[in-house]
């Protein structure tokens, strides 16, 4: 299916401006950016820089204003199983228990029963839920959620996860665990990853390339690569060197807004 | 990946079932002790005001009671009333159950469709609410008119009793689902038409279930006016008929039946209501 020239990926222009009450409002601006296969690429910038709108345009979810949102080389027409969404609110559906809202997407493509409790059982194991198998979602911790929220666009086979601040409603302790679970999955499936943050840390610690969105309106800056060796060390020279370049670029946007 | 378990989450296994297992001993013993409190006062103040007065209008409730025994089994009367309340009652129950199922019928596919699709809201919206304050009373002449004397117009008033309280928590549920949710199921290959039924419904379930209750409730309300239409049977019948004939004693045999009969068929939904909504942190 899939050419390994053309990027799975390609955002070529991509601009958003929504209008709510007659005021406009330009929340992304010609926005390029292409994703390979594999990759795993943060979009990082303080709040009103266009990253949720530029994951929200590859979703499928908005439409760009002006420009392109190509998979590969096809216009992105809709929200589809091939890009699955992590949301920071995990978006369970809360009367399915956990064992059903990873069958949801099997199901809704009209999988057979047999192979949909399959599938539900892989990936139940695969991110260690077994003995939570029955719950539902209130009965969760927010860790707990955010697992099923992983596996079930996974039991879909997305080809691109999209994951939209997933860890930011999360303690420290449970972000940490689930930062390392999620470069364990994707270093074994090989997914494509587009991944929202506000966190420097956490988009270094996770990175292939970081980019930097800047706000007022909303804009692309800078595409930074990350070259350190994974498992990355948080406490190394090269990784609070890469820290202080980033916090550096990323104060610089409040600057001017402080100032006016 | 690591095994998942972490601290500060609940078991897994229905919670709901056990403090309700606890509760059988003692605490059920005094809740229902607690409940019988009013109803035994109500009787006492009865009694009191109406035993020994020959001349009282309201009877006592020895009197009621042995009436009671006169319709569900006969052998006290034995005038035409004795034995016929289980007729009355089926009779009832029919109408309230087949009024009820109609307006449910009637009431939940619309009231997805007003809450999901804006053309139809539009549509149907404006006029339904214009018809909603009418209340049911008001239709019973028009009633009989549509639907003649019987059966059918008693049916009816049941239905539109029963119609609105579904129709308008179908629609609050359903304009209150998250809108999170319809980004999931599209992102997880669900769109279009099956939203409703793989996501609308079961979003709504609870507040659609509100609307059953208050719907089945309004339902045994309306049953006594509905049976005012002229029908022969019924408990609404009987309680007329009574009341023509001076009966008191059996207007009030009739009330206490409708009572019961009504309580149960609420704690009915609300089974199956728990059954269903056992994933809601505020049912079950």
């Amino acid at each position: 299916m899939a050419d390994p020239t053309i990027p799975i990926l390609d955002m070529r222009a991509v601009s958003k401006t929504f209008t709510a009450g007659g005021r406009r409002t330009e929340a992304l601006r010609e926005a390029n950016l292409t994703v390979s296969r594999g990759e795993f690429v943060c979009l990082l910038g303080a709040s009103g820089c266009g990253k949720s709108t530029l994951l929200r345009v590859a979703a499928g979810f908005e439409a760009p204003t002006a420009g392109q949102a190509l998979m590969w080389g096809k216009p992105i027409a809709g929200p589809g199983p091939s890009r699955g969404m992590v949301f920071q609110d995990y978006g369970l559906f809360p009367w399915l228990t956990v064992r059903d809202n990873i069958g949801f997407g099997p199901k809704a493509r009209g999988r057979p029963a047999a192979e949909i409790r399959d599938i539900a059982e892989r990936y139940i194991a695969l991110v260690g839920l077994q003995s939570f198998a029955d719950a539902y979602p209130h009965q969760l911790s927010g860790g707990m959620k955010q697992r099923v929220a992983i596996a079930r666009v996974l039991a879909n086979e997305a080809e691109v996860v999209l994951m939209d601040e997933p860890f930011g409603a999360l303690d420290a302790m449970t972000r940490e665990r689930l930062q390392d679970e999620l470069l364990d999955l994707w270093s074994r499936t090989g997914l494509t990853i587009l991944f929202v943050t506000h966190a420097i840390e956490e988009a270094i610690f996770l990175a292939d390339r970081i980019v930097m969105m800047s706000p007022g309106p909303g804009r692309i800056e800078t595409i930074h690569p990350v070259a350190l060796p994974r498992r990355r060390d948080v406490s190394s020279p090269a990784f609070n060197d890469l820290r202080r370049m980033l916090a550096a670029q990323l104060h610089s946007h409040h600057a001017p807004r402080a100032a006016a | 990946m690591s095994t998942g378990v972490e601290a500060g989450v609940l078991p897994a296994t229905a919670p709901a079932s056990v403090p309700r297992r606890a509760g059988l001993g003692l605490g059920h013993l005094r809740r229902l002790a607690l409940a019988c409190v009013l109803p035994a006062l109500l009787v006492a103040v009865w009694q009191v005001t109406t035993a020994g007065r020959p001349y009282s209008l309201i009877p006592p409730p020895a009197e009621v009671w042995a009436e009671l025994r006169d319709l569900a089994i006969g052998g006290v009367n034995d005038d035409a009333f004795s034995g016929t309340l289980w007729t009355h009652l089926a009779a009832s129950l029919s109408r309230v159950y087949g009024g009820f199922a109609l307006a449910a019928a009637a009431a939940l596919p619309l009231g997805l469709l007003i809450g999901r699709v804006p053309l139809i809201r539009a549509l149907l919206d404006p006029a339904l609410q214009v018809l909603r304050p009418v209340p049911v009373t008001a239709w019973l002449p028009l009633a009989m008119i549509l639907f003649g004397l019987g059966p059918r117009s008693a049916f009816f008033l049941v239905f539109l009793g029963a119609f609105y309280p579904i129709l308008v928590n179908t629609v609050f549920g359903v304009r209150s689902v998250e809108p999170r949710l319809f980004e999931a199921a599209a992102m997880l290959g669900c769109t279009g038409p099956a939203q409703f039924v793989r996501v609308v419904l079961p979003a709504a379930l609870p507040s659609i279930f509100t609307g059953l209750r208050l719907g089945l409730g309004f339902a045994w309300v309306v049953i006594v006016v509905g049976e005012m239409t002229g029908v022969q049977t019924g408990l609404g019948a009987i309680i007329m008929e009574a009341r023509q004939l001076s009966r008191t004693e059996i207007v009030i045999c009739g009330m206490a039946v409708i009572g019961v009969a009504g309580f149960v068929s609420d704690w009915l939904v609300m089974q199956l209501g728990r059954r269903l909504l056992a994933w809601s942190p505020n049912h079950g």
